[in-house]
């Protein structure tokens, strides 16, 4: 575990610290057509730091056996294992108890399960869903499915020019019809940090269940859960510098137990006869079949990982790394900003007048350079600013300010490229 | 740098800055619309067949500058030619895209300018690019009802 040896607040010692912990992952050495690596992709994915990779496959060389299911040594400490990690993300979130913790495939999976199971029980015709034009498609697109399946209605909180939440025109909304507030803490395609206590207050006001998004969010700033008072929060733990095929859904125990089951099979159940099933409590209830259990094993450590690190640490690196390409982008003639938050995470948005983001992002891929090029699974978004599509370049906390410059080089030479 | 300017040639840049038979034709016999689900990037292809011949053919829509020097290179190599011709140009042009970097295209086979296209072979994503707009026209001649996507295009 790193000993916080340099005082976050002093930027000689971070940049050391940083040099030191960019060691942990492995994949920043590589060299991507003759060039350094510089990964600015970090909201699609995060790389894997070597304590991760290292638990991972030693659960496979030394621990690997089913949960839940065996009297034998393995299986034991298997389940032993997959209940702790359960519990780390329990500790994490701030959730009152492990049962609230339910193991998913991601973000996307977590969400729909919700909207499957809420859509069984509790949404009529005429009910009214309401989330925001910031929202990513896997928050978009079950809420739509549910609304065909129960003739619910979506109402979108719709956002300012500068990429922040519309504030009185989102409180409209709200009524006694809204059953269902789904919500991004930060958006991934502008990078805006939502102030999420006030919609959810509001939510609440109306009788009206809260999800939030957590996916961008957790990896950049300290969840709360109990703080937030939100009903459900998902992410992914491939954001979060763990393994992909493993997200959280975090509930509040009052919900979750009154919810019925979603898929069924093994591991949910407390017996089954041709008659009747009886369905196990949270969170097995809603785990049925074998889970990702060296991916929970992953994303504990990950999360212990991050927690060495630290998030002031993270977030002064960040900021540091965000605020340089801001400024340095600022000095490129011909770009244009997408979004300029309030608040931001270590996203950033833009396009170069005349240049389409995906040439851009070959340009940049060329000179080593990692970019998403495209419209983040956000194309409601993309139309509000009348762009087909961005480059957005996303930092962790392992990138650097030279990184930015690399990156801005690269943009200077696609412009000289276009230009000629 | 080299690669970069092999896929992006002068003829490429051109036809992306002034894109040419730009805009939609009154009197299309034949249309569709094209999308890459990857980048976002839309295209809608306009004919007028007259006989079993392409008599004017147009696109508009948005996308990086492969895709449109493709539809825009597209539109000028195509126009006169009959039906046939045309689809089983796309076919050859589509399968020289997909060959390794070095491959000649096939004896007999006159690409033109469209050869400029042959830098994307280096760059397996941006296959999906260039045939975008050629899709997007097989859809409007051999209409099959299906939206017109490029997933199935990379190296063979
Ligand atoms: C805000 C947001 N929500 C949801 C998702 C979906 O996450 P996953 O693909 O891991 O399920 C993403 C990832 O791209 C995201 O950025």
């Amino acid at each position: 575990m790193a000993i916080p040896l340099f005082s976050p607040k002093n930027p000689v010692s971070l940049a050391g610290r940083i040099r030191v912990l960019r060691d942990d992952f492995p994949v920043l050495r590589e060299q991507i057509h003759g060039k350094p690596l510089v990964y600015f992709d970090n909201a699609a994915t995060t790389q894997k730091p070597r304590p991760v990779i290292r638990v991972m496959s030693e659960y496979f060389e030394k621990q690997n056996a089913n949960v839940h299911r065996g009297v034998h040594f393995l299986s034991e400490l298997s389940t032993t294992l997959y209940e702790e990690a359960r519990k780390t993300v329990a500790d994490f979130l701030h959730a009152s108890s492990p049962a609230e913790i339910i193991f998913t495939r991601g973000t996307t999976e977590s969400i729909n399960l919700i909207a499957q199971v809420l859509g069984q029980s509790l949404i009529q015709p005429g009910d009214e869903i309401i989330l925001s034009e910031l929202e990513h498609h896997s928050n978009i697109v079950p809420w739509q499915l549910l609304c065909e399946r129960t003739g619910a209605q979506l109402r979108v909180i719709p956002i300012l020019e500068n990429g922040d939440l519309d504030y009185e025109a989102g409180m409209r909304l709200f009524g006694p019809k809204t059953r269902i507030l789904a919500l991004a803490h930060v958006s991934n395609a502008l990078g805006t940090v939502n102030p999420l206590t006030s919609w959810i207050r509001r939510a609440h006001e109306c009788g009206a269940l809260v999800l939030i998004d957590g996916a961008q969010a957790i990896p950049h700033l300290p969840v709360d859960v109990a703080d937030l008072d939100c009903d459900f929060y998902v992410f992914s733990g491939h954001k979060l510098y763990g393994p992909t095929g493993i997200g959280v859904l975090y509930g509040k125990s009052s919900w979750l137990e009154r919810l019925p089951p979603w898929q069924g099979g093994g591991d949910m159940i407390t017996s089954v006869t041709f008659q009747k099933t009886l369905y196990a409590a949270p969170p097995q209830r809603f785990e049925a079949g074998t889970p990702p259990i060296a991916q929970a094993i992953g994303i504990a450590e990950a999360i212990r990982y991050l927690k060495s690190v630290g998030y002031t640490d993270i977030q002064d690196q960040e900021n540091r790394v965000a605020d340089h390409a801001l400024r340095r982008l600022r000095e490129i003639p011909r770009i244009r900003l997408i979004g300029e938050p309030r608040e931001r995470a270590a996203i950033v948005s833009f396009v170069l007048e005349g240049i389409h983001p995906h040439d851009v992002g070959t340009v940049l891929d060329q000179q080593g350079v990692a970019v998403r090029a495209g419209h983040h699974c956000a194309m409601p978004l993309m139309e509000h600013y009348r762009v087909p599509a961005t480059v957005r370049a996303s930092f962790a906390f392992y990138n650097t300010e030279n990184e930015v410059d690399i990156m801005i080089e690269a943009l200077e030479k696609a412009v000289e490229l276009f230009g000629r | 740098m080299n690669s970069l300017l092999s896929l992006y040639q002068d003829i490429i840049l051109d036809h992306n800055r002034s894109p040419r038979n730009f805009g939609s034709l009154k009197h299309a016999t034949h249309e569709a619309q094209g999308f890459n689900p990857l980048c976002g990037d839309k295209v809608h292809v306009y004919v007028e067949v007259e006989g079993n011949r392409i008599r004017e053919i147009a696109f508009e829509g948005s996308g990086c500058a492969i895709s449109t020097a493709s539809s825009s290179l597209m539109t000028e190599s195509l126009k006169g030619k009959t039906l046939d011709e045309a689809l089983s140009f796309f076919e050859s042009l589509r399968h020289f895209l997909t060959q390794p970097p070095d491959t000649p295209p096939p004896a007999g086979l006159d690409l033109g300018k469209l050869a400029a296209l042959g830098g994307v072979r280096q760059y397996p994503t941006r296959v999906k690019c260039a045939t975008l707009g050629w899709h997007t026209l097989q859809a409007a001649l051999k209409p099959s009802g299906l939206p017109v996507t490029t997933e199935h295009d990379s190296h063979a």
